[in-house]
């Protein structure tokens, strides 16, 4: 190749190879605000964490399909050789492929390859508050920036064709517990994040900064102040820590320019006494206005919660004919449908095992059981404190019309364990223990109906895997299990017709994109990216 | 709580802090001599400066119910993988500074932990540690846990008329189709031990784990069909959604793909005869766990 060219060394020719070059790169590194908001035409591309605003996790490319899938290989495995969970979603947009890694590592790769164009890792201090792994779920990317929230609590941009940082804004003071493990959503010019540090006594907020200079817009605290309506929905002072932390990406809807986020548990996440009340807006579904932050409506799922049920699952926009909606598995164990408009309940039903409900409120909101709380001996309640489900992304695709969820079965005999708040310690006021039953704890892939709340189909999983699901027109859904299976089924059947053994468990949710007409499939298990195609 | 798994852990990271760790304290122990000052700190960490404190004990309560009690259960009493801590005879040291150390900086090679490790909040501090193990020494059984059996009648019985031995290993020596005992009665209860005799499908022993698995294998009785008709039963070492590794009562390996099966029936049902009192008195129950216990605490 290289010989030929060096024949043709004309400066003329050069120079116009330069300037071509020059122009093909940067129409590849500009993603616009409208490339987000049109993200259907381009299905090649990923470009968001649930690969378009309405969180559908669907990926429109049928090339690998129910009559192909079963001949499907690895092309490659990227390494970061961290240790701990790797849980994030890459993007691809124009043949390359930016992830993030354990410890808040970035990286651009050569979508087709996996061949390393740049690799950046923060420089984190040693006392960082992570409650659950040094995890990271991924980017958000506009503009020529990719934008990367932190463990030490920091939105970062970087340079998406160095990984240099270009900006580096301080959402909040880590040693306080604050930390950022979700993937930013960009809106027009706007990055916004929300943290994470339900167990650490946090006031949870979500933060929109300004995507050319890091400047932070607006804030919007998920625990509300004096004067703030739904400030009386704690006791004293105990909504200084209340908690409520929104640590999943939220998806948006244009039509209504309405960005749709949710929220974690309150604060101590077991322990009701001292924060009487139903502790707004934890574990809500909160509909903000993307330019000012200001709240157009809310839905609490679990009230006054004492279980850990945060209700941090990627909310999902469906239409159906004239009704808009928005449809959540939640970690409590019921799978809601709510209009995307007003904030109303349409249904719900469980998905899972609840024990800690047999009733509903007039509005259709499922009702506790006095006696589900957690007491200071144990009290055995379904789900249990994992959830019946969790962060990892369900899927909508629109060509079934169903919600792919993974579920977990599992109770838990959930103690308290009271304890006093010290700010940047962890905050539990709580502790867990597998129960004794003689049924194991297991898993499955759920395929809802969101019209009827009914399964259609499942997948059992041997134990409960931390995989999200993807979808795609061609017909397929994709997941992958604790014991490191990758696997393609049937989206209409649930049949397996393709599996890869990773060789860890999946704890990350797959995508999808395709570079020179070939379409090929992500994920993170252990600690490689691996990527797979038709051979 | 994103994510409950509490027990992930980067294994090699850890044990380069750990050796980081070790080669820290030994080179203080060199300084102490030098330097005066290195010597309060390594000190502070032989003594429970908290010693029989009823009100740091209650502190202690909650650090373990936050920090200890998902592995090593409600009352210290021994979970899922943790050891029953109330036994006066601890593995890895009964000693304030073996607590203190084992705690602190864990266990290579077990599912202990270093503090701060689990990834789990930013670890105890050095005086929430020593709440900790006032706790501990609160809940700790005043007389001795020995059982009063009799250790060589009781391993007689093991290696002999029990018949133990054909499927659990104790010092190298035995069967593979139940778990190694040589570690077990360090490590649980009398009461666990009882029931596990005496009921062992109520609780099924934990097998294989790997590094990033939420959950380890249990030792699941499974029964298959392969496809030229052999039905072969036996224990399951380790499967997935596709496949299964399993020994035969021969304590043959078998690795099987389960579309390939004719049949394939798992069942918690242990594979140990549950034995009664009429088949193992308590009095010769008490002296196997005298066997294991003596074992256990070598």
């Amino acid at each position: 190749m290289s010989k030929p060219l060096m024949k043709k060394s004309h400066c003329a020719s050069l120079l116009l190879l330069v300037v071509s070059g020059l122009a093909a790169s940067s129409a590849q590194s500009q993603v616009t605000p409208q490339r987000l908001l049109d993200s259907a035409k381009e299905p090649q591309n990923w470009l968001m964490y649930s690969g378009d605003y309405s969180g559908h996790r669907f990926s429109a490319l049928d090339q690998i399909n129910t009559s192909n899938a079963a001949t499907m290989v690895p092309k490659w495995a990227y390494q970061t050789m961290a240790g701990g969970k790797f849980e994030t979603t890459p993007l691809v947009v124009d043949g390359i492929l930016y992830g993030t890694g354990q410890d808040d590592r970035a990286y651009a790769l050569d979508a087709r390859t996996g061949r390393p164009i740049w690799q950046y890792q923060r420089a984190l201090p040693a006392d960082i508050r992570p409650c659950c792994g040094r995890v990271n779920r991924g980017l958000a990317i506009l503009g020529d920036k990719v934008f990367l929230g932190t463990l030490d609590s920091h939105v970062v941009a970087l340079d998406s064709k160095t990984g240099n940082v270009l900006w580096d804004a301080t959402a909040f003071d880590y040693r306080k517990g604050y930390s950022i493990t979700l993937a930013p959503l960009a809106i027009k010019n706007l990055v916004i994040v929300g943290v994470s540090g339900g167990e650490y006594g946090i006031r949870g907020f979500i933060d929109a900064y300004d995507a050319g200079t890091g400047e932070r817009k607006w804030r919007f605290y998920t625990v509300p102040g004096p004067g703030e309506p739904g400030h009386e929905t704690w006791e004293a002072d105990s909504w200084k820590i209340g908690g409520a932390p929104a640590w999943i990406t939220g998806s948006y809807d244009p039509a209504t320019n309405t960005t749709f986020w949710t929220t974690g548990n309150p604060s101590p996440s077991n322990r009701g006494i001292g924060r009487a009340g139903d502790n707004l807006y934890s574990d809500s579904l909160l509909a903000l206005d993307p330019d000012t932050g200001k709240l157009k409506w809310y839905f609490q799922f679990t009230r006054h919660d004492e279980h850990d049920w945060d209700a941090t699952q990627v909310p999902v926009m469906i239409d159906q004919g004239e009704k808009h909606l928005i449809a959540q598995a939640n970690r409590n164990g019921f799978f809601y449908v709510i209009d995307r408009s007003t904030g109303k309940l349409i249904s719900s039903n469980p998905y899972a095992k609840v024990t800690w409900s047999n009733s509903k409120d007039a509005e259709g909101r499922p009702l506790s059981l006095k006696d589900a709380s957690p007491t200071l001996e144990g009290n055995r309640v379904c789900p249990g404190a994992a959830g019946a489900t969790n962060w990892m992304s369900p899927t909508y695709d629109p060509q079934t019309k169903l919600f792919y969820v993974t579920a977990r079965e599992q109770c838990d005999i959930f103690s308290t364990a009271p304890q006093p708040f010290e700010e940047g310690h962890a905050y539990y006021g709580s502790a867990y223990f597998p129960n004794d039953d003689t049924e194991p704890f297991w898993g499955a892939l759920r395929a809802i109906d969101p019209e009827t709340g009914k399964i259609k189909w499942e997948w059992k999983h041997p134990s409960p895997t931390w995989s999200g699901v993807l979808s795609s027109a061609g017909g397929l859904v994709f997941t992958g299990d604790a014991e490191g299976n990758f696997i393609a089924l049937d989206a209409a059947t649930g049949k397996a017709l393709w599996h890869f053994q990773c060789g860890a468990s999946v704890y990350s949710s797959p995508m999808s994109f395709a570079v020179d007409g070939k379409q090929y499939v992500s994920v993170a298990a252990g600690s490689a990216l691996f990527t797979f195609a038709l051979p | 709580m994103p994510a409950s798994n509490k027990s992930n852990k980067n294994g090699c990271l850890l044990r380069m802090q750990r050796l980081v760790v070790h080669r820290g304290r030994s080179l203080a122990s060199v300084a102490a001599f030098v330097f005066f000052f290195a010597a309060p700190q390594l000190f502070a960490q032989d003594k429970n400066p908290f010693a029989g404190d009823a009100k740091v004990a209650k502190l202690g309560e909650s650090q373990f119910r936050a920090n200890c009690a998902f592995c090593h259960g409600l009352g210290a009493r021994g979970g899922g993988r943790g050891p029953d801590l109330t036994r006066a005879q601890k593995r890895h040291g009964n000693a304030d500074a073996d607590l203190f150390r084992t705690i602190n900086e864990g266990v290579p090679g077990t599912a202990m932990p270093q503090n701060g490790a689990t990834q789990q909040g930013v670890g105890m501090t050095e005086a929430e540690i020593w709440q900790l193990i006032t706790y501990i020494r609160s809940v700790q059984v005043k007389s001795s846990a020995q059982p009063l059996g009799d250790a060589a009648h009781g391993k007689a019985l093991f290696f002999g008329e029990a018949v133990c031995y054909t499927c659990h290993m104790v010092e190298g020596k035995g069967g593979r189709l139940g778990p190694d005992l040589t570690t077990t009665g360090s490590a649980r209860s009398t009461d666990y031990l009882i029931d596990s005799v005496r009921n062992p499908s109520r609780r099924l022993a934990q097998g294989l784990s790997e590094a990033m698995k939420e959950f380890s294998q249990e030792y699941e009785t499974v029964n298959v069909e392969t496809a030229d008709g052999q039905k072969i039963s036996g224990v399951i070492l380790n499967e997935d959604h596709f496949t299964v590794q399993m020994l035969d009562l021969r304590e043959q390996l078998h690795l099987f793909e389960k579309d390939k099966l004719r049949a394939f029936e798992k069942s918690r049902k242990s594979l140990m005869p549950a034995y009664d009192k009429n088949m193992l008195s308590d009095k010769d129950l008490q002296d196997i766990l005298a066997f294991l216990l003596s074992v256990g605490a070598q």
